[in-house]
């Protein structure tokens, strides 16, 4: 028996926290092609906010406390795209593997 | 002015992705209004084309949500749930 009471970890409402801490941060170039991203994707209906939110919630709390919140949202963004058909693995490995010869700056990474 | 439609927030805890937070399970409010029909989250959520679902805006107020431990008992806290969450009081 377990005394789980069925609610998520995400779910934290009325959970014991400390104060709100609000503070002011830029994002990266990256961050803001993400989000640019889910947009894209949702106007094309290749999947939606929901889509976002329960790959997200299935990650579970571990992930949460070590990542940021674009690098769940990109990941979601990809998980729900192969889900979706949009691609298959093998043809974002080699899209992946293209990409990185091109070098490591968003400049040489352009340049195709 | 009709008198407000009181509802009870399901208590029901199936796993997966639900819109309805769960310290509002069990709770009772009033009908603000009536948002329309969307698609149901719970079906979208899984690629899925979802039923469209009649979304109300519910009322609460603090009492009724966080007991002894609200700070300001009259205050109230609205929260937008699918009607198949929803029960008649």
């Amino acid at each position: 028996m377990t005394d789980f009471d069925g609610k998520r970890w995400h779910d934290m409402g009325g959970d014991t926290a400390g104060p709100v801490r609000p503070s002011e941060h830029d994002f990266a170039l990256w961050e803001k092609r993400v989000d640019a991203l889910m947009v894209l994707c949702s106007t094309k209906g290749l999947f939606t906010v929901d889509g976002l939110r329960r790959a997200i919630e299935d990650m579970g709390p571990d992930v949460f406390e070590n990542t940021t919140y674009y690098d769940r949202w990109i990941a979601s963004i990809n998980q729900n795209l192969i889900e979706a058909g949009t691609y298959t693995l093998g043809e974002l490995g080699a899209k992946m593997d293209a990409v990185a010869k091109r070098g490591a700056t968003y400049g040489e990474a352009a340049s195709e | 002015m009709s008198d407000p439609t009181f509802v009870r927030v399901k208590t029901m805890m199936p796993p997966g992705h639900i819109r309805t937070p769960a310290y509002l399970r069990g709770k009772t409010g009033w009908i603000e209004r009536k948002l329309g029909p969307f698609g149901n989250p719970e079906q979208q959520a899984y690629g899925l084309p979802g039923d469209l679902l009649t979304l109300y805006r519910v009322r609460f107020t603090m009492a009724e949500v966080w007991g002894d431990q609200a700070e300001r008992p009259q205050d109230t806290l609205d929260a937008e749930i699918y009607e198949h969450w929803l029960e008649p009081v």
